[in-house]
């Protein structure tokens, strides 16, 4: 069957050529189309990587649910930890598309196998991380999507215009939160800043590794699977942060952060990529606990899910009886 | 530190067993969707006097949960009036590989369109 084996490789060589030129006029994947095998396993990774990030993130913010302060702050944080798990289950539906299953990508989280972001591997300390969170995390988070709403791969670009939507409104109810605490006490003010030493850097290395240690970078922006550098993003993020600080009246731990007029950026300090690559590993201050929670979840679970599917194949065979 | 919160009830369950693939695209396996809740595409009616629009998909058990979780999932800030789920494996998808033959009948037919006339620019209201 030699000429077969021609005609695919052929057939394989057109269909490349149609992807690249696809790539290139900045349309969009759908699907159904052909595609090269890497790119479907880096797409799924990374929208995996995602949409695990989004149901992880829940856990930290979701501690604070039966404490929030008031009938106000609680409902806004309901609110705001249901939209994650809304999030998570857009980029889940993202994924399968590509052929992944959802039971699937859940097992290889709760094995491990799969990473989420680390910054949900640091704890909740108090009620204000729940403002810190929503103002540089999710101010991180959006710093990353925005650009990824132009992705090459048509569902994936779908997906975070939903969810950039609906970011904006978890940094503006969290920077509110910290603004209410900054106008109370002196002990209030502290809690804030305490707060904020506590999530910067964290939050800096929710843009990744350092670009020359980011491998991967240099395909993922040739296939439009990423459209700006790690240390791009991240400089960004500085320059959006640091008047906004100002305007809270707290400071950011980095006696480095200062304008570079020749730049026009604000200069700041390597972040400790030994911490980053530790908490990766797995030794940060929540990894087991947050994972150990999902599979939790997951197995106790088990029972409400097979119940309502024996349920749905009850109703529909006495239907069909009728 | 304890964190008490409980995570989100996914989406899992039994044997979805044709191949299928929805308009979406997605094509789920037998073997690896096991125990998995079929899966769902939504389509939301913005507001009246609009078509519904497909925005996603999610996994139910029936029917009923499908418009739920729908509901739950897509029109948390009112995006929709009216919601439309059906079965990922019931839709009928024309296939990308026939891309060419299946719209070709469109292509040559300049005539289908308005600009295709000639119309003087002194006649009003055309
Ligand atoms: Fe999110
Ligand atoms: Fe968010």
């Amino acid at each position: 069957m030699t000429t077969q084996v021609n005609d695919n490789r052929y057939d394989e060589a057109q269909l490349q050529v149609q992807f690249d030129a696809t790539i290139e006029a900045k349309d969009r994947i759908e699907p159904r189309d052909w595609m090269p095998e890497a790119y479907r396993k880096t797409l799924i990774r990374q929208v995996a990587q995602h949409a695990h990030s989004e149901i992880i993130g829940m856990q930290p913010e979701g501690n604070w649910i039966s404490r929030a302060p008031s009938l106000r702050r609680k409902a806004i944080l309901l609110a705001k930890v249901q939209d994650e798990a809304g999030h998570g289950l857009y980029l889940y539906s993202a994924a399968e598309t590509l052929g992944a299953t959802r039971n699937e990508l859940t097992e290889k989280l709760v094995a491990g196998r799969q990473k989420y972001s680390s910054i949900f591997n640091y704890p909740t300390l108090s009620y204000t991380d729940v403002g810190t969170i929503g103002w540089l995390v999710d101010g991180a988070a959006i710093c990353n999507q925005v650009p990824l709403c132009r992705t090459s791969f048509g569902p994936y670009g779908r997906a975070m215009i939903r969810i950039c939507k609906e970011e904006s409104f978890h940094q503006r109810q969290g920077y509110e939160l910290l603004m209410t605490m900054m106008r109370g006490t002196e002990a209030q003010r502290e809690m804030v800043q305490e707060s904020v030493n506590r999530f910067w850097w964290p939050s800096l290395m929710m843009f990744g590794p350092p670009d020359d240690n980011s491998p991967n970078t240099e395909q993922s922006m040739a296939w439009g699977i990423k459209t700006h550098t790690n240390d791009e993003l991240r400089q960004k993020f500085v320059d959006m942060s640091v008047p906004q600080a100002e305007a809270l009246g707290v400071t950011f731990p980095d006696e480095n952060l200062k304008w570079n007029e020749e730049r026009g950026h604000y200069d700041f300090s390597t972040p400790n990529w030994d911490e980053f690559w530790d908490v990766v590993k797995g030794n940060g201050p929540c990894n087991e606990q947050r994972v150990a929670h999902r599979k939790r979840a997951w197995d106790e679970g088990a029972w409400v899910r097979e119940a309502a599917l024996a349920f749905a194949e009850n109703q529909a065979a006495e239907e069909a009886a009728k | 530190m304890t964190e008490t919160n409980s995570g989100p009830a996914s989406a899992n369950g039994s044997a979805a067993k044709a191949a299928a693939t929805s308009a979406n695209g997605t094509e789920t396996k037998a073997s690896s969707t096991r125990g998995e809740w079929p899966l769902y595409e939504v389509f939301v009616r913005g507001k009246r006097g609009l078509n519904h629009v497909h925005v996603g998909s999610l996994h139910a058990a029936d029917d009923q949960m499908a418009l739920h979780h729908a509901r739950d999932v897509y029109t948390r800030r009112n995006e929709g009036v009216s919601i439309w789920v059906v079965r990922a494996a019931d839709i009928t998808a024309s296939s990308p590989d026939e891309k060419d033959p299946m719209f070709a009948p469109s292509g040559d037919k300049v005539y289908r369109h308005p600009t295709f006339y000639d119309i003087p620019s002194d006649v009003p209201h055309m």
